[in-house]
């Protein structure tokens, strides 16, 4: 079947989500595993930060199910697919896709930013900014309708934002109620009391805000461009929205690159010290020495040469870019290996000599089991701590990177490309602000979130914390 | 008369709301000038808090309730911030327990010192020098001139002390609070400590505010005794008649569990095979220097060790820290490498076997560490840790065996079997001992080598783990290979001794031979650094 397109960072990213889920599956199951995430649900930032990341991982999530979209050609009796595959999230968002202005538009406006030659009706020109092809195109007259139309837009749109959080709200309650073999009523009255332990009141909040706030700017944005338009007129908020993508892709997949190398290489060198340690020092002193954003221009360099070299097997723009997002992510994995096993072999000598690991010694624990009994899990805290920051370390060298043509592919849609475009308009007068403050307002949202929810996470698993 | 320094019904509680705990309640006592009194307690009973309380340095989440503290009939409490900076330092100074962390590691000696004197004096450069070399003969530290340009490293343990002493002479307060000044130090270099604070106490006439869990110290240098209970003074009185005469039950029990090197035991004579015999046994660790780690010398941290140890009997290893008596023991049970010397256990050689084959024998010999709270896993639930050994040496058990084991265990170190599915952190160390115990217990060991097992517990609890130990010996026929430090311990526990020094065994043997008739000076020296209970005769003549 031809229907679905599955890229590399796809697959990669739907192991990654199976993982996840096998990891909840048997952290279920095991009692003592359970209490400190028991913790950490009731951990009122942490939990308002994971509605949040929830909202960015579903768009990220839907924006990763690619498939072919049907060519409307109603002439022929079989169906035939456009070569270029699209995505779950692109196809549900289609207007936003397709309506591109000619050039650069302010978020909201009516017209253009730029003047230009108008032929009016009967003829005449005029030297001024013209109507927008969509934005605001249903108003008769933008300037004295517009006020009005935005605040009943949005109004409905909130309105209509409403009614899906009473009925997410509606479905939970009712599966908790449920699962607690507790009255619907009586389930609602404990949430709304705070007497569940969850700190619920707060994310309902935080849904109730953003399901009411994102569905009036989802309708409005079907009328205007909520965040402008860029230089070749697209979207700016689609652009935006496209891009947590890209920055959760390359945040998850380059730590799962990363990791193994830093926890092994990091472990054996503290645990075994002599001949395994001086290797490993060796090497990723080496790699340190190495500057990363050569090595990262290099190999990018490379995958482009092979890329046109073998044009057969990449015959699409998609398929090269995504090639390209999946060897950024396994370069900068490779080259950012090295702080975290450095921690992490300083951890480990310092755990060696716990008497916990001489008595496990003592007992006759074989050495692979004492690694991941009792040194694993006590620098699985570092882990995470530093994981998290990588993860937003990585969403911003992706900007870096792509500042200077090594990052992304151009067409893929990323934060730092967004940055990269907007980075020559600054200098202009007036200046376009939208495509940088979108951005930024994205990338900070989400790296926000992520660095609030693993604060909560690190406290509930530090034992010290514990009383 | 009023005192110079009273405490009236002080109460400290830490936390807010429903959570707080009161930590001090309504503590009332007075000290004289040049006088010492001792607050008494275990851990976990309030002296150090009352005395941060007095000194207002409570960390953030403390707060005092009520109460005041008269420095010389005036309120503490009621000075500002400013205010009770000059105070302390100047007119109350205080020393803690561990010399190694209460010293700046990146200052000289003579620096810190001085430091003191600087922010309470106005003294010029050569003033300063003086004035601190002084100090520093005053707590004899040799060769002060040289020493004052140190760094707090190149000291030993009782040196760093001194140095501590120093510091909180420099002001020359009138009350120094010392709180368990000696806990972290050697025997002998404890006495040296005792007698050091009390000649500086004589020289300046300043009152001492002891603050220890050791009733030998409190019978050799106090006046006053005041014995605390869970945030509460239960007894006040002078040394003479406290000792006399303990009044409240838990003042006697304090008594009674001490260990007391009245009845000694003599172990049996050897028999023709010990369970364990150890001759020539040595650890070196070699210095390696220059380019190519070329190996230019050892420290023999273990020298030529050799001793047996019969089947069901308890050999004692002491010796002060750094004497090799760990490194004994862990390089017994192969956790570090050994340099030569031949070990026979139960009459096989344990030279020659390979890592593997070695691992069959480790379940006849386990150990028990010194700090309960450094020696479990702290993501391990007790089950698990204790289960631990089980899976490794004892493969042929199914789970449910094990888990039947581990509620034997348990329960024969005196906890409830549901304690499995806590974790460590939730006990006390008293009872983290014991879960060690059960644990090192699980693989049937014939001997255990105990390597300071009560030397980070308060004295109850410490009796009650020598309890332990002597029932499941009884019971059990184990052999103990018994570390310590701790001369009281070790007449309570041993049926022979061998004390230890730089590395040799200089004298072994009989408990009560040892003990009571020593031939080497070092052991004397040992012994007669012990505070011992003089129950109100004499006090000490320094």
């Amino acid at each position: 079947m031809d229907r679905w397109v599955i890229f590399w960072t796809d697959g990669l990213v739907f192991l990654l989500v199976c993982a996840v889920i096998l990891l909840i599956l048997r952290i279920r199951s095991k009692e003592h595993l359970r209490r400190p995430w028991r913790k950490v649900v009731t951990n009122k930032v942490g939990m308002v930060s994971a509605v949040v990341l929830g909202f960015f991982l579903l768009i990220g999530l839907a924006d990763t199910i690619h498939f072919k979209p049907i060519l409307d050609n109603s002439q022929q009796s079989q169906n035939t697919y456009s070569s270029e595959p699209i995505s779950l999230f692109d196809w549900w968002v289609t207007p936003l896709r397709i309506r591109e202005e000619k050039t650069y538009s302010a978020p909201f406006s009516w017209r253009l930013y730029a003047k230009e030659n108008i032929v009016s009706a009967d003829g005449s020109k005029i030297w001024g900014y013209p109507r927008l092809k969509y934005g605001a195109a249903h108003l008769a007259d933008p300037s004295s309708e517009r006020s009005t139309d935005l605040v009943k837009i949005g109004l409905l749109g909130a309105a209509k934002g409403l009614v899906l959080f009473a009925v997410v709200v509606a479905f939970l309650v009712a599966v908790r109620s449920w699962r607690t073999k507790a009255k619907f009523v009586s389930s609602l009255a404990e949430i709304y009391g705070n007497r569940s332990g969850v700190p619920w009141c707060a994310m309902f909040t935080t849904l109730l805000i953003l399901l009411m706030g994102g569905y009036a700017i989802a309708e409005l944005s079907f009328k205007y461009h909520v965040l402008g338009t860029d230089k070749v007129g697209q979207d700016v908020f689609y652009q935006s929205l496209k891009s947590i993508r890209t920055g959760m892709v390359i945040g998850t997949l380059t730590t799962l690159v990363m990791l193994p190398f830093a926890l092994i290489l990091g472990i054996f060198a503290g645990y075994y010290r002599g001949w395994v340690d001086d290797l490993i020092q060796y090497l990723y002193t080496t790699l340190n020495s190495i500057p990363g954003v050569l090595l990262i221009a290099a190999s990018i360099l490379v995958v482009q040469v092979y890329m046109s070299n073998h044009e057969e097997d990449f015959a699409n723009i998609a398929i090269r870019a995504d090639t390209r997002l999946l060897f950024l992510c396994m370069i900068l994995g490779l080259t950012s290996w090295t702080g975290l096993c450095r921690l992490l072999r300083a951890e480990t000598m310092k755990l060696r000599e716990m008497e916990y690991v001489q008595a496990a010694r003592a007992l006759g624990v074989k050495n692979t089991s004492i690694l991941s009994r009792h040194i694993l899990p006590n620098v699985f805290h570092i882990v995470l701590i530093s994981v998290v920051l990588d993860f937003s370390g990585l969403v911003l060298a992706e900007a870096v990177l792509s500042y200077v043509n090594i990052g992304v592919d151009p067409t893929t849609n990323s934060w730092g490309n967004m940055i990269n475009g907007a980075r020559l308009e600054m200098a202009r007068e007036p200046i376009v602000w939208w495509s940088l403050a979108a951005a930024f307002l994205f990338m900070f949202a989400l790296v926000l979130a992520a660095n609030l929810f693993a604060d909560g996470v690190r406290d509930a698993f530090d034992p010290r914390r514990a009383q | 008369m009023d005192s110079f320094f009273s405490v009236k019904d002080l109460k400290t509680c830490f936390g807010r709301g429903e959570s707080s705990v009161v930590a001090v309640d309504g503590v009332s006592f007075d000290i004289d000038h040049g006088k010492t009194f001792a607050l008494v307690g275990e851990s976990g009973s309030g002296k150090s808090v009352t005395a941060l309380s007095a000194l207002r340095l409570l960390p953030p989440n403390g707060r005092i309730l009520q109460g005041s503290v008269l420095l010389d009939g005036v309120d503490l409490f009621e000075y500002p911030e400013s205010q009770m900076c000059q105070v302390r330092g100047r007119r109350i100074a205080m020393i803690f327990q561990d010399p190694m962390t209460s010293l700046n590691p990146v200052m000289t000696i003579g620096r810190q010192i001085s430091e003191s004197l600087n922010i309470h004096a106005s003294l010029d450069d050569s003033e300063v020098r003086r004035r601190v070399l002084d100090l520093m003969n005053q707590v004899e530290i040799p060769a002060a001139e040289r020493r004052f340009d140190e760094f707090p490293h190149q000291m030993s343990g009782g040196q760093r002390q001194r140095v501590v002493i120093a510091i909180a002479l420099a002001s020359e307060p009138q009350l120094l609070i010392a709180d368990e000044p000696t806990t972290a130090l050697d025997v002998t270099v404890q006495a040296q400590i005792l007698k050091l604070l009390v000649s500086i106490q004589k020289f300046n006439g300043m009152a001492l505010w002891l603050i220890t869990h050791d009733l030998g110290i409190v019978d050799e240098i106090a006046d006053k005794i005041a014995v605390m209970r869970r945030g509460e003074i239960v007894e006040q009185a002078s040394r003479d008649s406290f000792f006399a005469s303990p009044q409240h039950p838990y003042s006697r029990k304090l008594f009674e569990v001490l260990p007391s090197m009245e009845d000694l035991h003599s172990g049996a004579e050897g028999s023709a095979n010990p369970l364990l015999n150890v001759e020539d046994f040595k650890v070196y660790y070699p210095i390696r220097k220059g380019l190519f780690k070329r190996t230019v010398g050892y420290v023999k941290a273990v020298d030529q060790v050799s001793f047996s140890l019969q089947k069901g009997q308890t050999l004692a290893l002491v010796g002060e820290s750094g004497c090799g008596k760990t490194t004994l023991g862990k390089g017994l049970l192969h956790l570090i490498p050994n340099s030569g010397g031949i070990v026979r256990f139960d009459g096989h050689s344990l030279n020659d076997l390979a890592a593997d084959e070695f691992r069959q024998v480790r379940s006849q010999m386990q150990l028990i560490f010194q700090d309960p709270f450094s020696s479990m896993n702290p993501r391990l639930l007790v089950g698990e840790i204790i289960e631990e050994g089980m899976r490794t040496l004892v493969t042929d058990m199914s789970q449910a065996e094990r888990q039947d084991r581990v509620a034997t265990l348990l329960e024969q170190v005196g906890l409830s079997a549901d304690v499995r599915s806590r974790y460590p952190h939730e006990f006390s160390g008293g009872q983290r001992q014991r879960i060690c115990i059960a644990r090192a217990l699980a693989v049937k060991p014939r001997l255990i080598v105990c390597d300071e097992p009560t030397s980070a517990l308060d004295v109850s609890v410490q009796a009650q783990i020598i309890a332990l130990l002597k029932d499941l010996q009884e019971r059990d026929g184990l052999s103990y290979l018994f570390i310590s430090h701790d001369l009281a311990v070790v007449a309570e526990m041993a049926d022979y001794v061998a004390v230890m020094n730089q590395g040799c065994i200089v004298e072994m043997g009989n408990a009560e031979q040892v003990l009571r008739t020593p031939e080497q000076d070092y052991t004397s020296r040992l012994l007669e650094a012990v505070p011992k209970l003089n129950r109100g005769r004499a006090p000490l003549n320094l």
